[in-house]
């Protein structure tokens, strides 16, 4: 390329949008457009159900430690499709970029999104680029979609929690947010809290193929945190949830970050948790699984559904009070993905 | 995590509720205990501690959320100043949703305000030295705790010769609203949970007065639950043997005459003055003005603007609950009309408001929330 930084001309369709595409981006999303730059990525017909979703990434900053807003948009839509069940098997990529990016950021931005499908097993299929004046975005938004295909006849939804299920989470909470929060804020912590995002693709394969039909419910706590994801579950299911207080698997930095911004870990993002919801008596081979798996060393059972008191969710507290869980009310921490 | 997890040991948890169980026993009434801190609010109902309490022990919120104490002409004076051409408001967060008469900050904001939400007292004399061309204004709300902070500030803007930096000054002091309540005989608080970070400023003597002419008791108590616990233990122990004296049970931070050096700062840069507090009204000496060497940076003297009307909204039971006479629930609005996402009174907006903390975590078995 040419220029170091990004004109409204990279987004115009002719000949400087080629030069970005042929010298940048196809290079690096090797799978775009498959080569021949038609106007559809063709796919060939798949057998099972298939899901399709889609999401928009609009973080502040656009690096942040343990990602950027590349492998987030990758990781975030292969999240989805794996929380219902399905593997992903092609995603696209739509960059809206502010005037002005320098290349090379573009370039990092890029080549994370390239390694994190590659890591993920995923090919991205398609994509567009729009460029847009100065300040009519902040630096880059990107939208991701993704079709997965389910290939088992499970019903595994929000709807399935049962009682007796126990609730699993494959490691510590709030790192996401609080990674994001802290490396835009400037806050000095003792060390550096790195966002847990990641694919959990292979994690959800692997309790499929482990527990089958005793998984019965799966979500990705991300915006609300845990909180409001147990809180949406059990409404679903119309089941009431406990959740116990020193299970909840809470690292030190993000504890003490939240300690002095006043934030509950409970309710700040996550980009590479799961919760899953698994039949009792399935429920410590589901840890086992987990714990095997490089994105699930820190798992723990951290409650159970205790009966059909429909939509409530509470929490067993370390020195044995109860108090209700509701969803995250206001205090949202703006893009935070 | 460490100097946390012992002060939430679940067996001595339950060692000082048996503790508290056997204290009120052979008592024969109830009795009624006010925090007076935002931070053990939320403490209370973050640990369900309410859930753990003998029925005899009834916890009440008190007038301890600086944000929900600051009147609404407060409020509306910081919206007319931010729609000031050139102007930069810089606050707590919480401050930017709190409903004005007729907007918040954050509506101005997204009309086209500048409203900077800052950390420190500090980031706003930076955003000042950074943006000359702006009148930097700061929000100065809170008690003992945060007014050091924004002395410090006002010092650091003197000494860089700032001549666009202000504070908006609506600093209140303890424990002149605690007396305030003492004396109320619809309200007959039994004893007082004193704040723990203003008490490291103000020390344990300064409650002494209040003690003395209104026989209550005090106990300055920490945050955290087992502090909570035994403060409440103090204070039971104290009502039931008809006692009225101010104990530390905060003794890790606490001294009885306080932070001398955060003291010295604060009489330097401010002078006390009568103050507005929502839902209780004017008290005398209970607020802190700048004085005069340091006036110059007083954003209603230097910035005059004028103000709309102050509307109280119709419903909104804010006061009373300030003062402990209503709980959440009692407030026809609560979770119907005032929500965090569209709160009609501060106590909604403050995460330290009683309203946000009864909203966010209710009380399971307490007839709320659950």
């Amino acid at each position: 390329m040419k220029s170091d930084i990004i004109l409204l001309g990279h987004g115009s369709g002719g000949k400087l949008s080629h030069e970005l595409l042929d010298d940048l981006i196809v290079p690096i999303l090797s799978g775009i457009g498959q080569r021949d730059q038609n106007d559809a990525a063709v796919l060939t017909h798949q057998q099972g159900r298939l899901a399709f979703t889609t999401d928009s990434y609009v973080v502040d900053p656009i690096f942040f430690p343990g990602g950027s807003i590349g492998s987030l948009a990758i990781h975030g839509t292969i999240n989805d499709l794996a929380m219902a069940a399905a593997m992903p098997i092609g995603i696209s990529v739509g960059l809206i970029i502010e005037e002005g990016l320098a290349v090379s950021t573009l370039r990092t931005i890029l080549e994370d999104m390239s390694a994190a499908a590659e890591k993920s097993g995923v090919r991205i299929l398609t994509g567009d680029t729009k460029v847009v004046p100065r300040g009519k975005v902040d630096k880059i938004f990107i939208n991701t979609s993704g079709i997965g295909v389910m290939e088992h006849d499970l019903d595994i939804s929000g709807r399935n929690a049962r009682v007796g299920d126990k609730i699993l989470i494959n490691g510590t909470i709030g790192d996401h947010g609080m990674a994001v929060m802290a490396s835009r804020e400037g806050l000095a912590l003792e060390s550096d809290i790195a966002s847990d995002s990641a694919p959990l693709n292979s994690l959800v394969a692997d309790l499929i193929h482990g527990v089958g039909s005793q998984l019965h419910a799966l979500r990705d706590p991300t915006r609300g945190g845990v909180a409001t994801t147990l809180k949406e579950i059990a409404i679903q299911s119309e089941v009431e949830i406990t959740l116990r207080e020193n299970s909840l698997p809470v690292g030190s930095t993000v504890a003490a970050a939240c300690s002095i911004l006043g934030l509950d870990p409970l309710f700040v993002a996550n980009e590479g948790k799961l919760l899953a919801f698994i039949a009792p008596e399935a429920a410590e081979q589901a840890l086992m699984i987990m714990r095997s798996h490089e994105f699930g060393k820190g798992a723990a059972i951290i409650g159970e559904v205790t009966s059909t008191n429909k939509g409530k969710v509470r929490l067993q507290t370390t020195i044995g009070g109860l108090r209700a869980i509701e969803m995250l009310a206001g205090e949202q921490l703006p893009r935070i993905c | 995590m460490k100097h946390q997890d012992e002060y939430r040991d679940p067996e001595l948890a339950r060692l000082q509720l048996q503790a508290i169980g056997e204290a009120v026993a052979g008592f024969d009434r109830s009795m009624t205990l006010m925090e007076v801190c935002g931070t053990h609010t939320m403490a209370i109902y973050q640990h369900g501690i309410r859930s753990l309490l003998p029925e005899k022990i009834r916890l009440i919120s008190g007038p301890g959320c600086p944000v929900c104490v600051t009147p609404v002409g407060y409020v509306d004076q910081a919206i007319a100043l931010a729609r000031l051409p050139d102007t930069i408001i810089a606050t707590f967060g919480d401050m930017v949703r709190v409903p004005g008469s007729s907007t918040s900050l954050l509506d101005e904001q997204a009309r086209g305000a500048n409203v900077k939400i800052v950390y420190s007292p500090l980031d706003a004399v930076t955003l000042a030295e950074n943006n000359p061309a702006s009148n930097v204004v700061f929000l100065g709300v809170g008690f003992e705790t945060t007014t050091p902070t924004i002395a410090g500030a006002i010092l650091t803007a003197e000494k860089k010769k700032l001549q666009n930096f202000y504070v908006l000054c609506s600093h209140k002091t303890m424990p002149a609203p605690m007396a305030a309540l003492a004396g109320d005989p619809e309200l007959k608080v039994d004893g007082y949970l004193c704040p723990a970070h203003v008490s490291a400023i103000i020390g344990a003597n300064a409650y002494q007065p209040l003690v003395d002419a209104f026989r209550v008791p005090c106990v300055i108590t920490g945050f955290e639950p087992l502090d909570v616990l035994q403060g409440v233990l103090m204070l039971a122990r104290q009502v039931v043997a008809g006692k009225a004296k101010v104990e530390t049970q905060y003794r890790r931070v606490v001294k009885p005459e306080g932070n001398r050096k955060a003291q010295k700062l604060l009489s330097r840069v401010f002078e006390s003055c009568d103050a507005q507090w929502r839902g209780i009204g004017n008290i005398p000496d209970s607020g802190l003005r700048l004085c005069e060497p340091y006036s110059r940076f007083d954003a209603g003297r230097a910035l005059p603007v004028e103000l709309e009307p102050t509307v109280e909204h119709d419903g909104c039971l804010c006061g009373e609950i300030l003062k402990g006479k209503v709980q959440p629930v009692d407030c026809p609005l609560f979770r119907n009309t005032c929500t965090p996402e569209d709160p009609v009174g501060a106590c909604m907006v403050s995460s330290e408001g009683t309203c946000a903390a009864e909203y966010k975590y209710g009380d399971w078995g307490m007839g709320a929330g659950g």
